[in-house]
């Protein structure tokens, strides 16, 4: 690990929160208009942000305001390994854990909304969590290295060899970005099936860690999305925009799956598409 | 304005109660989502949660069985929190004045800082009352709250 490594790590510490936060500025405008609206500024998520940062601490378990607090330093944990080049495996299980303490979160409180929305939550982790790590196995054959630095090492782009992985990808962001039609635990704007479904019992200032740790979330999953074409990286983060762009489109495109449909996509098709990309390199090699 | 108070004003969180009116100004809050008044390019967003909220916006008069409802919203709301009362009913009973069942506006059970009035009131009305309560919730102090 090399120190220009570890400044860049820094960096996009520091710097992913802006991208983020505007990526989902992005988002909103992007779905007004393609529902005939004006739409919000682009910095909107950051008046939200700093809004609900200083709002009046209120708390129905202490449990929920802990497990907020270790939502977001495990999604920065995760976020910091992988832009160290560490290993991927490491990075999507730190990931996960994360999303389960979001979930853990919300089952600290008595509300059955928050109950409700953190069984949907798992069981969305359970249907994009083997996608990831698949993906991250995939990687491991094409390129004999499970970590970062070995994909970025690569001699030649991922996403000839693995166009069905991709597409599996693409089904795990939709459920990790939170849209339609896999929104099913609790949507990021003013859907209200379930009231709030696993951030019902978040408020304020914990509620602004949550929406922190998505913009890091969102930043780590498109970058992991950009991986597939690393050489050079700048068409990977094109890929990456385009496939942000798509998910906005589906997202409004498409009405709210029941959960049963959600775990079929995922392991169905996300799996079935991997497998068949894996054996399909076996054959050819 | 400093960054807090900015932010305040730009990102308004509402919760919509109704306590018992005709459903005529709910309609009309709600016409203030669709494109045509489109609230969310102000930051509005009309949110189920009161623990979310930041302006809590009651329609209807209040009666016994929905005061402690009501009360019980407001107090789920952390604070810096505004009220907003829409229409003749919610500011002070309208045509349901003095009847027996209903306790005749909304701050009869909660403090309420602005009035919308009108039966029922225009969505440019309650857009306005939003703006007021903003006005008031900055400092500015030319709300009519």
């Amino acid at each position: 690990m090399t120190l220009t490594t570890v400044l860049t790590a820094l960096g996009a510490l520091v710097l992913a929160p802006l991208a983020g936060g505007l990526l989902y500025g992005i988002d909103r405008k992007v779905t007004a208009r393609l529902q005939g609206r004006m739409g919000p500024p682009v910095v909107q998520p950051f008046y939200d942000f700093f809004k609900l940062a200083a709002k009046k601490r209120m708390m129905t378990s202490r449990g929920s305001g802990v497990w907020a607090w270790a939502y977001l330093l495990l999604t920065m944990t995760a976020f910091a390994l992988f832009f160290l080049g560490q290993d991927l495996l490491v990075v999507v299980l730190v990931l996960a854990f994360a999303g389960g303490a979001l979930a853990y979160g919300a089952f600290a409180v008595r509300s059955p909304y928050a109950h409700l929305g953190a069984h949907r939550e798992l069981l969305q982790m359970a249907a994009y969590e083997p996608i990831l790590l698949l993906t991250v196995v995939m990687f491991a054959m094409e390129t004999g290295s499970f970590t970062v630095c070995g994909v970025l090492a690569a001699a030649g782009p991922l996403l000839p060899a693995l166009p069905l992985t991709f597409l599996a990808v693409l089904i795990a962001l939709g459920i990790k970005m939170r849209k339609s039609p896999f929104d099913i635990a609790a949507c990021e704007h003013a859907h209200q099936e379930i009231v709030r479904g696993v951030y019902t019992e978040y408020s304020g200032r914990y509620l602004a860690l949550i929406e922190l740790a998505h913009w890091y979330e969102l930043v780590l999953v498109l970058a992991v999305v950009a991986l597939f074409w690393a050489q050079p990286l700048w068409v990977g983060a094109l890929i990456a925009a385009g496939v942000f762009l798509l998910e906005l489109f589906v997202d409004n495109l498409a009405a709210r799956l029941r959960w049963s449909w959600m775990v079929t996509a995922g392991w169905g098709l996300g799996i079935g598409f991997i497998m068949i990309n894996m054996v399909l390199l076996r054959w050819l090699a | 304005m400093g960054l807090v108070a900015t932010s305040r004003v730009k990102s308004p969180w509402i919760l919509h109660y109704c306590t018992g009116g005709c459903n005529g100004c709910d309609i009309e809050i709600l016409a203030c989502l669709t494109p045509l008044y489109d609230v969310e390019r102000f930051g509005i967003l009309n949110i189920g949660n009161p623990k979310h909220a930041d302006l809590l916006v009651v329609t209807g008069p209040v009666n016994w069985k929905n005061a402690d409802v009501l009360k019980n919203l407001y107090e789920q709301m952390p604070a810096p929190k505004m009220v907003m009362a829409v229409g003749a009913c919610a500011c002070g009973g309208g045509v349901f004045h003095n009847c027996y069942n209903t306790l005749g506006g909304v701050d009869k059970v909660i403090p309420v800082d602005v009035y919308v009035r009108g039966c029922a009131a225009r969505p440019e009305a309650v857009i306005d009352g939003v703006v007021a309560a903003l006005d008031k919730l900055a400092g500015l102090g030319r709300g009519e709250g």
